[in-house]
């Protein structure tokens, strides 16, 4: 229908959020801006020790400060409430599970695990109070290193693990990649170490939990990126009620990043101090605690061989990998260096023999669970430093290596033969040629071939990644032997009320990724309705369908695509009512644009407004038919998406100093259609601050006693505005054949991006002195160190 | 101890503790929960208020040291319903995401343009150094400062143009009515945009192209 009045198309434009007008005047309602009537407050005592046995716990002077209501121990919780539950056992995890408790018992095994929980009438007199809780502490031996944790002889964490070990977990082919790499022109070996990160999101984790005694039932306000897995994993496996008995609410969320996906001890302490002392109990984590006791990401020491022709075709790469998971595994720990790490690492190439093998180990320290990228970040500084180190080797230049063994257009769907799902869709040679063009690649290396003459230090380098996002199908993740013990699908529901106003209720929630304002772009153009008249509901398990949470670029590629469902259904119904409304056959009506009309007779339109109207006064509806537009769906997709890219970026190093300046930043991403290229850009700027930061900055460091050397924002550097630089964004746009609007996902492609391609730029500033690795961050000294041979 | 403080133009007399943070005071006493926490070592920047026209972080401030002071919080910035420049500038160029730090970058970022009305990039870089976004990458945090340094020159001389930035469209100022419904707002654009235009208007690689030909370094000290 080309009439001039219709709506124009939402999908797609740069919308400035609707979240944002609450955010900027300070109108936001994070956990901590909520006050109940009776409101208690919560702190908490950490273990001062990485590993000790609490002998005696003595809290009676801290029982005795006036304006304190209880100290509560983990011994006293423990009768009521079952160790937190570890979702994702994957890579055969089974009898060496460990995971925490609300509150200590017997031992602690990292800095920082909370031990005893005071309850006040204030947070002042709550940390007063701790200060008189008297702990015996007996200090045990320390393993603080995954590698070393391995060793006979290193300290044992727990009974059922023996050597320390979670897992051993392998994938690909073994025979295969031996061969390739004994038989190869060239092998190039490695050891890497991908460094413990803090997630750090500005808003640390914070629960007000309230217990109704008439009734029975909890609710907690989380700090959330999962609140309805929350309230399943709390309530069916910690507290063993139904789970109806819950209701979980993430109002305002400060960021997440992954660290507020997994079920935490002080959720379940604050359950349980708000039933025994019948009133609401507000925790707030503080930064040190949040660094301490929030769970970590990445730590890795790797060894990669890669092996290849002389000309630069890559023949086979075998990699082992230790993976420090802390003292207990956090909720999806065991599937990130396994599913989401090795089945991702051959990366965009076509490789024909990997293996790849990961040891899951405890040592005492803090959790290490899924951050920003989760495995793929890991999985692609593995092979990009790998394919880096190999043309390196054999003289060739890095951007072609690359152009030489990318999987070619015509081979998807591609199976890489790790097991991951096939990657759906892929174009990986435009983005290179875009990024090299868009730095002026050839122009660079001739600048750096003249620095070099004159003692400066530049070096350019080049990442081309491939993720997987949109993580969902069922049946792969619970059948195929990847240890998840739920589905991953996402629910939406679409009511069209009889005014045609539309609610969208949706299980997936945002952290800042500005859902209220996609989502109604996406429901405005295919029901044809204003975008004003879409309001989009979510977070709250009480008043929303089932949903598996925001974390791995989903909430698009999954939850989107349960709402567009909803809406195919409405419009659906819709056109049958019209039929029904003009007289005509079912088949002869169109609905287009938010009007239904016979094909050929648009002028006699009957409008969704109408139809909403008819269908809720429901006096004259078709035989059989129920009353009003509210449809349901449960979505369930194929297969995940695939999106990728290259990024490339410049860098400085002051020869006198050390110090490394990043210069420019280029990417080129495809993430498949875009619903708002602002939000994305947002997402991926974001996400280049976060892998860069690791690259240059970041790095979590636990002293061989186990204390946690980086515990505050002054010790531990997450970027500033001046230690960033502007980055220069562009995109190819590869249509996810997966889902119906041909989306993919960018919330972590920047952070999966960035950490190699800066790496990559620091060694290739570096490589003529004959350094051919180094590990991040590359720190001021680190580099000076490499420079001058120390 | 008795305090007598001025908080967006309104006189609060309260008796308080001495060890009582601003901050709390603030949030718990006065309900302006604006202010958020983000760090226990005055390094995140979420806190900033203004005390006596200066940016302070409130973290780091006891209530009883704002006795007989003016405070201006992220709530009493926006005036007769209109919102400060500032906060325009980060809605326009998306310079939040989970907006948990964004009060304390948009009182920063007004107090930076009271003492040098037209900074460079670097200055903002540089300005901002107290304040941390996880979320942001910076990159649409600095554009926000630059669109509200044009509009206010702009106000200042009496045209109301749009000097700093191609992509930051003239808006009608936001009413007091539109303040009050959220959901009302984030509308359609005058001019709908297609990921094409978008694109194309953005030519080239950089979608994100800064509007000043300024040096790419962060530092400024000049590229290559
Ligand atoms: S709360 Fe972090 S600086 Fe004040
Ligand atoms: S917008 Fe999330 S920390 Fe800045």
């Amino acid at each position: 229908m080309a009439t001039t009045d219709a709506p124009a198309k939402m999908f797609g434009q740069a919308l400035k959020r609707r979240e944002d007008p609450r955010l900027i005047t300070g109108k936001g309602n994070y956990v901590d801006d909520i006050k109940l009537p009776g409101l208690l407050h919560a702190a908490i005592l950490r273990a001062p020790y990485a590993h000790a046995n609490i002998n005696s716990i003595n809290a009676d002077a801290a029982r005795a400060l006036p304006g304190v209501v209880a100290v509560i121990t983990g011994d006293e919780i423990a009768k009521e409430q079952n160790p937190l539950p570890c979702a994702w056992a994957a890579g055969g995890v089974d009898n060496n599970v460990n995971t925490p408790r609300a509150l200590a018992v017997d031992t602690v095994r990292f800095t920082g695990e909370g031990v005893a929980m005071v309850v006040a009438e204030s947070p002042y007199i709550a940390y007063d109070a701790l200060d008189l809780i008297e702990v015996d502490y007996e200090p045990l031996d320390v393993v603080v290193d995954a590698e070393a944790a391995t060793k006979e002889g290193a300290p044992q964490l727990h009974e059922n693990a023996p050597n320390n070990i979670v897992m051993r977990w392998t994938c690909g082919k073994e025979q295969e990649t031996t061969q390739a790499i004994d038989s190869a022109e060239v092998v190039v070996r490695q050891r890497i170490v991908n460094q413990r990160l803090l997630p750090t999101p500005m808003e640390t984790r914070g629960y007000i939990s309230r217990y109704d005694a008439a009734t029975g039932e909890y609710t907690i306000w989380m700090s959330s990126q999962a609140p309805h897995v929350h309230r399943l994993l709390l309530t069916a496996f910690v507290l063993g009620i139904p789970e109806n008995k819950m209701r979980c609410i993430a109002p305002d969320v400060g960021g997440g990043f992954g660290a507020k996906i997994f079920v935490y001890p002080e959720m379940a302490a604050t359950l349980y101090a708000a039933k025994q002392v019948g009133q609401p109990v507000k925790w707030i984590e503080t930064r040190r605690e949040n660094y301490a006791a929030t769970s970590h990401g990445r730590d890795h020491i790797t060894d990669i061989e890669i092996a290849g022709t002389r000309d630069g075709t890559i023949t086979g790469m075998r990699v082992h990998t230790y993976a420090n998971l802390g003292a207990y595994l956090s909720t999806i720990a065991p599937g990130i260096p396994t599913t989401l790490y090795g089945r991702m690492l051959s990366g965009v190439y076509n490789i024909p023999a990997i293996f790849c093998e990961v040891h899951g180990v405890y040592t005492n320290t803090g959790m290490v669970d899924a951050y920003r990228g989760a495995g793929r970040p890991e999985a692609t500084y593995v092979i990009e430093r790998a394919m880096d180190m190999f043309a390196d080797e054999i003289g060739i230049d890095p951007a072609e290596i690359r152009r030489k063994n990318f999987i070619q257009p015509q081979d998807f769907p591609f199976d890489t033969g790790l097991g991951m799902l096939p990657y759906d869709s892929g174009n990986y040679e435009p983005a290179l040629d875009k990024a090299l063009e868009a730095i002026g690649y050839q122009d660079f290396l001739k600048q750096q071939a003249e620095a070099r003459q004159n003692g400066r230090l530049l070096g350019i380098g080049i990442c081309s990644y491939v993720e997987v996002c949109g993580v969902a199908p069922s049946k792969w993740i619970g059948l195929t032997g990847e240890g998840w013990g739920a589905g991953l699908w996402e629910s939406a529901n679409v009511k069209v009320h009889l005014t045609g106003k539309v609610v969208v209720t949706t299980g997936s929630l945002p952290h800042g990724q500005g859902h209220e304002t996609t989502f109604a772009q996406l429901v405005a153009d295919e029901l044809g309705v204003p975008y004003e008249d879409v309001l989009v509901e979510h977070s709250d398990t009480q008043g929303t369908p089932f949903g598996y949470g925001t974390y791995g670029s989903r909430s698009a590629a999954v939850g989107g695509t349960a709402i567009y469902k909803s809406v195919s259904k409405i419009k659906e119904k819709a056109r049958r009512l019209a039929a029904h409304m003009l007289e005509a056959a079912e088949e002869d009506i169109v609905f287009e644009d938010g009007k239904a009309y016979v094909r050929g007779a648009p002028d006699a339109a009957k409008t969704i407004q109408e139809i909403a109207l008819q269908a809720s006064v429901a006096y004259d509806l078709p035989q059989g038919m129920e009353p009003f537009l509210d449809e349901t769906t449960y979505y369930d997709p194929p297969n995940c998406t695939f999106p990728f890219g290259t990024h490339i970026c410049t860098v400085e190093i002051d020869p006198d100093t050390g110090k490394v300046t990043p210069l420019r930043y280029v990417a080129v991403d495809d993430v498949g259609r875009v619903i708002n290229p602002l939000i994305v850009n947002g997402q991926i700027h974001g996400g280049i601050a976060q892998g860069l930061a690791q690259a240059l900055y970041e790095g979590a460091v636990y002293a061989e006693n186990g204390q946690l050397l980086t515990g505050s924002l002054m010790d531990y550097a997450i970027p500033r505005a001046d230690m960033v630089p502007h980055y220069e964004l562009s995109r190819t746009e590869t249509p996810s054949p997966v889902n119906p609007m041909g989306v993919k996902g960018a919330g972590e492609a920047g952070t999966i991006a960035s950490a190699a391609t800066v790496s990559n730029a620091v060694i290739d500033a570096l490589s003529h002195l004959g350094i051919r690795h180094l590990d991040m961050p590359y720190s001021a000294e680190k580099v000076w160190r490499a420079i001058h041979g120390q | 101890m008795e305090i007598s403080v001025t908080v967006n133009g309104r006189t609060y007399q309260h008796d308080v503790p001495p060890r009582l943070l601003l901050v709390h005071y603030l949030r718990e006493q006065l309900n302006l929960t604006g202010a958020h926490v983000g760090c226990d070592t005055s390094q995140c920047g979420a806190c900033v208020v203004h005390v006596n026209g200066q940016s302070v972080k409130s973290c780091t401030m006891l209530a009883v040291q704002a006795d007989g002071c003016e405070v201006t919080t992220i709530e009493g910035l926006a005036t007769d319903g209109t919102y400060h420049p500032m906060q325009q500038g980060f809605w326009e160029m998306h310079g939040l995401q989970c907006g948990f730090c964004t009060p304390g970058m948009i009182m920063s970022a007004s107090a930076l343009l009271q003492s040098n009305a037209n900074p460079s990039e670097a200055e903002i870089r540089h300005a901002l150094e107290g304040n941390l976004c996880r979320c942001t990458g910076y990159e649409n945090i600095v554009r926000a400062v630059q669109y509200a340094a044009g509009q206010m020159q702009g106000q200042a001389q009496g045209n109301g143009q749009t000097a700093m930035h191609e992509q930051a469209k003239p808006e009608t100022p936001e009413t007091a009515a539109e303040l009050e419904h959220p959901q009302r707002e984030g509308g359609r654009p005058e001019e709908p945009e297609t990921v094409e235009d978008w694109q194309s208007e953005n030519a080239g690689v950089s979608d994100d192209a800064p509007a000043k030909p300024e040096a790419r370094l962060n530092t400024g000290e000049g590229g290559l």
